[in-house]
């Protein structure tokens, strides 16, 4: 984020997304805002640079609207941003607020016709007794400019919120789910969606239940999975049915009854749910933990990571606070032995499937100067305390990490703390304000 | 790899003190203060009935609340109800604490005033997303409510959520209306002359509908904007 500007709301950022390849990684703000950063290549020249990203396009995708009907404002915030696998030179993403999807498409231009017949260079009519001759325009290299336009705009499908959006794997079809309904929309089709999940109750009194993630199977195109706030999954194959209100299965854990409080339900909710890479597990966040989940096995997560369970204690506080209600974000690395979370004081965790050793690390000028190496953080609880451990109580449930991404294949992260964007690199760790 | 071994240093003592950066009023949980030393766990839960009547009046309060908000606190709540109630399956809740007029005033009314006022909160919500099958009566709202006598404090936000309204059309609203011709609709009253229609019954006593539109009227014009209802027309340019 450029520094001069005073940091505002508008500025917090709301997700963030890199490619498929990596070589791009977007950011949505509060604001209706997307950042695009690119990778520089690595050259010989600079090799300190070691292929750091920045900036490579800005714009608005979303604004703020009013609906006149229901006399409500609608949030520009981004909720998600997903990237279109590439297929030519340019780069498509969709990005969405609470209501409304959309296409964008970038191109890159570097050259730029000249030697017109009739204009002069600044676009000018030239005066015509002065041409003499004709010629033929020429390409010629100028500065890169990146554009970026928008193609598509999905609006109408949802009347609540939109929670998430997934690009199918067929390239032609996504799915957007709000609080209630899940649609799927073809790419190239704006004034109709095929509505695959509603559990709207018809009485909505008796609405206990929403939708809080979803998300397409990375190669099995009919596949797709969503969350409830009440801490289960369904996978559903939009084969069997053209309605999949029926699961083709549900996964979901039972209460642990010697952890059972007023506040089990909240903490169960899953605030994020991502196949992994090979297709075979998904990871789910909920308040407190982080689960790896077997397709093959509807009856228990197969593992299970504390985040932060020093905090079970504080369930109450965190109620008053609404900090129970925080939906954070969980992300795979390439290979899928890898997870990362975020959690409070601007700490996110990371948890190595193999080893099983965790380990806690800060987002935070004051922590990493650049190409420094992180160092790993500790929350003591009570007992003895090592300098530099932070104290439960002394966590600042204001630095909230909701947002992390991994790079495809490398092992470069992407951090947002709040207004602020973190990369860090492996070996060579290079962070951005 | 990012996972680094850790530094290695001495263990120290514990030297600063540890700030208490949740600033939370949480005096219900301190065993040493003295309303909480006097009253068994009962107390502790009604606090925490009270905060999530609260919280539930606060998110229906929002123009367009937060569906998952609102949904895990009314479950949270209807757990704590649960085990408020005397004959509640889940661990017994002590006797009734030093003040018992107040806590079984809470009690008792709780039960009749939670699910009324679940029931109307619930409806209040549908209204406002628009998809509502019931026409919310928004002229006998009135100021809000106060209990007639001397009813404690806290029942006051239990009457603000509130009355239970009846439902006089369950379903089948929009079979009304099938036959309403949409190019009706397709007119200027869409310009921002049109944004008194409040939809939040909560905001005070009802407004004046636009002659042209009523209340069912824009629910089903809403369910035809967000596509529930089948097009007569593709979409018009106000959209």
């Amino acid at each position: 984020m450029p520094s001069h500007r005073m940091p505002s709301e508008a500025d917090i950022i709301s997700t963030v997304e890199f490619n498929h390849t990596g070589e791009l990684l977007a950011t949505g703000d509060k604001g209706g805002r997307v950042v695009i950063f690119q990778r520089e290549p690595e050259s010989k020249n600079a090799p300190h640079s070691q292929g750091e990203y920045d900036v490579y396009s800005t714009f608005q995708s979303h604004e703020p609207e009013f609906d006149y009907l229901k006399s409500l404002e609608i949030e520009e915030k981004i909720n998600k941003i997903k990237w279109l696998p590439q297929q030519n030179a340019a780069h498509s993403l969709l990005s969405t607020n609470d209501k409304t999807i959309k296409l964008w498409k970038i191109t890159e231009r570097d050259k730029r016709p000249e030697g017109y017949n009739l204009k002069d260079e600044e676009g000018k009519l030239k005066d015509l007794s002065t041409v003499t001759s004709l010629q033929v325009p020429v390409l010629k290299p100028m500065d890169l400019m990146v554009e970026v336009s928008p193609r598509r705009v999905f609006a109408n499908g949802h009347t609540y919120h939109i929670n998430s959006i997934s690009v199918n794997s067929d390239c032609e079809t996504y799915m957007s789910a709000d609080d209630l309904r899940i649609n799927l929309w073809h790419l190239a089709i704006t004034d109709r969606s095929f509505n695959i999940v509603d559990i709207k109750p018809a009485n909505m009194e008796d609405l206990t239940e929403v939708i809080t993630a979803s998300e397409f199977h990375p190669h099995h195109c009919n596949l797709f999975v969503y969350s409830s706030s009440k801490g289960s999954l369904r996978l559903c194959d939009m084969r069997a049915a053209a309605l999949c209100d029926k699961h083709s299965k549900l996964f979901e854990e039972p209460e642990d009854p010697s952890n059972r409080s007023f506040f089990s339900e909240i903490i169960s909710s899953v605030s994020d749910v991502k196949f992994s890479h090979s297709g075979r597990y998904m990871l789910t966040r909920d308040y407190l933990t982080v689960k790896v989940w077997d397709l093959n096995m509807e009856a228990r997560p197969i593992e299970t990571y504390q985040v932060h369970d020093y905090l079970r204690s504080k369930l109450c506080s965190l109620y008053e606070n609404d900090c129970i209600f925080d939906k954070f974000e969980c992300a795979w690395n390439g290979s899928d032995s890898v997870i990362m979370t975020g959690a409070y004081n601007n700490f996110f965790r990371m948890f190595d499937r193999n080893t099983k050793r965790d380990v806690t690390l800060e987002a935070s000028r004051e922590s990493s100067k650049p190409r420094a190496v992180l160092k790993p953080r500790r929350v003591c609880v009570g007992g003895k305390r090592r300098r530099d451990d932070i104290s439960v109580d002394s966590l600042d449930f204001t630095k909230k990490i909701l947002h992390t991404a991994w790079h495809p294949a490398e092992n470069i992260i992407a951090i947002a703390a709040t207004n602020n964007l973190y990369i860090f690199q492996d070996k060579v760790n290079s962070d951005m304000h | 790899m990012m996972l680094s071994k850790g530094l290695k240093r001495k263990r120290e003592e514990e030297e600063e003190e540890e700030k208490e950066a949740l600033a939370v009023d949480t005096w219900w949980l301190d065993p040493g203060h003295p309303a909480v030393a006097q009253a068994p766990p009962a107390v502790a839960s009604s606090s925490l009935f009270d905060l999530s009547v609260l919280k539930l009046h606060h998110s229906l309060r929002q123009s367009e609340p937060d569906l998952r908000h609102l949904v895990l606190v009314v479950n949270t709540l209807r757990r704590i109800q649960a085990s408020m109630a005397p004959t509640a399956a889940l661990p017994p809740v002590p006797s009734p604490p030093t003040a018992p007029g107040i806590a079984d005033n809470l009690l008792a009314s709780s039960d009749a005033a939670l699910s009324a006022s679940m029931a109307s909160l619930l409806e209040d919500l549908s209204h406002i997303e628009g998809l509502s099958q019931a026409p919310q009566p928004l002229v006998d709202e009135g100021p809000p409510g106060r209990p007639t006598g001397g009813a404690p404090p806290s029942l006051g936000a239990l009457d603000l959520l509130g009355p239970a309204t009846g439902c006089l059309l369950d379903d089948g609203l929009e079979g009304l209306f099938e036959d309403i011709d949409t190019s009706m609709y397709d007119s200027e009253l869409w310009a921002p002359a049109s944004e008194g229609h409040k939809s939040s019954p909560e905001d005070g006593p009802g407004k004046e509908e636009a002659p042209e539109l009523d209340e069912a009227e824009l629910d089903y014009l809403m369910d035809v904007l967000v596509g529930t209802q089948a097009l007569e027309r593709p979409p018009g340019p106000g959209r």
